[in-house]
């Protein structure tokens, strides 16, 4: 079988690959030039339509249908904002695109301004990269002073701004509109949708909101067209992702596959196989937001939109958190569970307050308190926290509880025992 | 309150948004920059230069995790301790700061140079264990030893720059 193709990482690896000089030796901005001389509009949106890509920031959103959103005759100004604000645990993809080929993203997210006849385009960087932010300056420095930000594009009347902007240390500002409202100088606080961005976005105008690595796809689909990226995966998902691998394997990283790669090949051939030879235990296949699934299921799944929905899970941000037979999954979901209540923005009741009582249900068992009771309760809480939240935070939080219990019940029933271990022997103090 | 420099990077962080209030994260930082918190004087002054309300450069500042609203260390070591790190073992890593530095969660050694705090997923979950030194860029794959090497390392450069002035 020949190599798999690469289309977000094909830069990656290649010394100053972030530097305007190398990405241009590398194709770099024939795909704007080819849009903006030769294409309409129009066309550009239906080439990703046609590519079938998906957006990579963890809802899976067809970008094509996403832009076709966007209101042609609106007289209002429209905005390209640019999801960078990866913070979802086990999840470290978006930072590579900005280290090793910001241009790419900026051509993305010219493109994107061309098709949807915006003029500018904001991308949303998490605080804790100010040293990306500083990568993705210099890049769109560079851009700007070889005529391919700015004004009149390559000659053509075609012009748009390019900024970066920091966020602050917020995992909500993460979810489109709360990041939305960031940007706009306020809380991260998520909006009521609808109305969807695309119609009412950004200071109230239409706004298209992409994550890092789908608006970097977009060049490679242009300048190859839609129908050949779409070929490199599933009929249903099209194209190739980047995953981010950590945890118990012996060379975590960043892999770009075809959708539709197993799991099993990524984990031994790409990842070098689970550490000190030990057995996998489980694995978290789209960052912490997405059920776990057992080693036996995950040994027989294929990254792709509906074959990981038959085991229950989703890949989600493209995050791969591996466990080996050491790891404890009651333990490993206590730690999300601090994380998300943590993260909880403090808008809605049932999670802000939810998320406080599970931490501290499982706290008391962690500590040997827990009682029989502990199980169901966390199953009822979680019950009114999932569904009835004002954002996918609070679907987040309770999900990969449930599936942890599911899957792993000897873990929480260890946890439980713990407790009256510890009630029948006394203290060694 | 600001260095001119950071005056002219407010002025050129206005230009790029319809609304002034836009500005805000980023002028935080700026600020921030200079003097390693933001005080509630900041806070006003930052209000009267963006042309908005006190209150909303408070909510902002009391909202997003990575503003000080109190005085921190020289240097804020931030370790991830989220379940990706943990797997691979953080908490060893801030147990052993906190015992090497003598002091807890959140707190500052005593000659204002180190602060430790415990903070959730910073994207370098591959290179785990790992941690943050104010807003630099990333020192992964820790071991007792690169940690030794890293407290050695930022003492000499504090005791460089307060020798310079
Ligand atoms: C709590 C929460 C956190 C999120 N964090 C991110 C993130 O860090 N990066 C991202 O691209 N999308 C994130 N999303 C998804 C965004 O809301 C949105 O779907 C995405 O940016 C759309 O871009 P895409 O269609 O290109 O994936 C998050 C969603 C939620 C509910
Ligand atoms: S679900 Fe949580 S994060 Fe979302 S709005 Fe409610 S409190 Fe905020
Ligand atoms: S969990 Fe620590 S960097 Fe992601």
């Amino acid at each position: 079988m020949a190599d798999p193709v690469k289309v977000v990482s094909k830069r990656f690896g290649i010394p100053d690959s972030h530097t305007l000089d190398v990405y241009l030796q590398h194709d770099g901005y024939v795909a704007l030039e080819k849009a903006v001389k030769s294409m309409q509009p129009a066309e550009v949106i239906d080439e990703v339509k046609k590519s079938a890509l998906r957006g990579r920031g963890g809802a899976g959103f067809p970008t094509g249908m996403k832009w076709g959103f966007v209101p042609k005759d609106s007289p209002k100004p429209k905005y390209i904002v640019c999801n960078a604000d990866e913070s979802e645990p086990g999840t470290f993809k978006d930072r590579a695109v900005m280290e090793f080929d910001p241009h790419s993203l900026i051509e993305g997210c010219l493109i994107a301004a061309y098709a949807l006849g915006s003029h500018t385009c904001y991308i949303y960087i998490r605080g804790e990269y100010g040293w990306v932010q500083d990568i993705m300056d210099v890049a769109i420095r560079e851009a700007y002073a070889k005529g391919y930000c700015g004004k009149n594009i390559l000659g053509t009347d075609f012009s748009c701004d390019v900024y970066t902007h920091p966020g602050a240390g917020a995992y909500i500002c993460g979810e489109e509109t709360a990041l939305l409202n960031s940007l706009e100088g306020k809380r991260g606080h998520p909006r009521i949708k609808p109305p969807f961005p695309a119609v009412e976005g950004l200071y109230g105008c239409p706004t298209v909101v992409n994550n890092v690595e789908t608006l970097a796809t977009v060049p490679w689909i242009i300048q190859h067209g839609g129908d050949t990226f779409r070929q490199l995966g599933t009929e249903k998902s099209g194209g190739t992702r980047l995953v981010s691998v950590c945890g118990h394997v012996n060379k975590p990283g960043v892999y770009e596959i075809p959708l539709g790669y197993p799991m099993k090949d990524l984990l031994e051939k790409e990842c070098g196989g689970i550490r000190n030879g030990n057995k996998l235990k489980a694995v978290i296949p789209g960052g912490s937001s997405v059920p776990i699934i057992t080693a036996e299921e995950a040994y027989r799944v294929k990254l792709d939109f509906e074959s990981i929905g038959e085991v229950g899970s989703m890949l989600g941000s493209g995050g791969v958190i591996v466990m080996d037979e050491t790891a404890d999954v009651f333990e490993s979901t206590f730690r999300l569970v601090h994380f998300y209540k943590h993260e909880s923005c403090g808008w809605c009741t049932p999670c802000r307050d939810g998320g406080d009582w599970m931490e501290q249900i499982f706290d008391r068992i962690s500590i040997g308190g827990g009682r029989s009771e502990d199980l169901d309760l966390i199953t009822s809480l979680g019950r009114n926290i999932e569904g009835k939240s004002h954002c996918a935070l609070g679907d987040a939080l309770v999900w990969p509880i449930t599936s942890a219990m599911k899957k792993f019940p000897e873990d929480f029933q260890r946890a439980l025992d713990r407790g009256k271990k510890l009630l029948r022997e006394p203290a060694a103090v | 309150m600001l260095t001119p420099e950071r005056e002219k990077k407010i002025d050129e962080l206005l230009t790029r948004y319809p609304s002034s209030r836009s500005a805000l994260l980023p002028a935080l930082w700026v600020a921030q920059e200079q003097y390693g918190w933001i005080s509630l004087e900041l806070q006003r002054y930052l209000a009267i230069r963006l042309g908005i309300t006190p209150e909303q450069v408070r909510e902002v500042v009391t909202f997003y995790s990575m503003y000080n609203d109190r005085p921190v260390g020289k240097y804020h070591l931030q370790v991830c301790c989220t379940t990706p790190c943990m797997l691979m073992g953080s908490d060893d890593v801030i147990g052993y700061l906190e015992k090497k530095l003598d002091i807890g969660r959140g707190q500052t050694t005593g000659d204002g140079l180190f602060t430790v705090s415990q903070v959730e997923c910073l994207g370098s979950c591959g290179t785990a264990p790992m941690l943050q030194v104010n807003r630099e860029k990333y020192d992964e794959n820790l071991t007792t030893e690169k940690v030794d090497a890293l407290l050695d390392r930022l003492r000499t450069q504090a005791a460089a720059e307060g020798s310079n002035g």
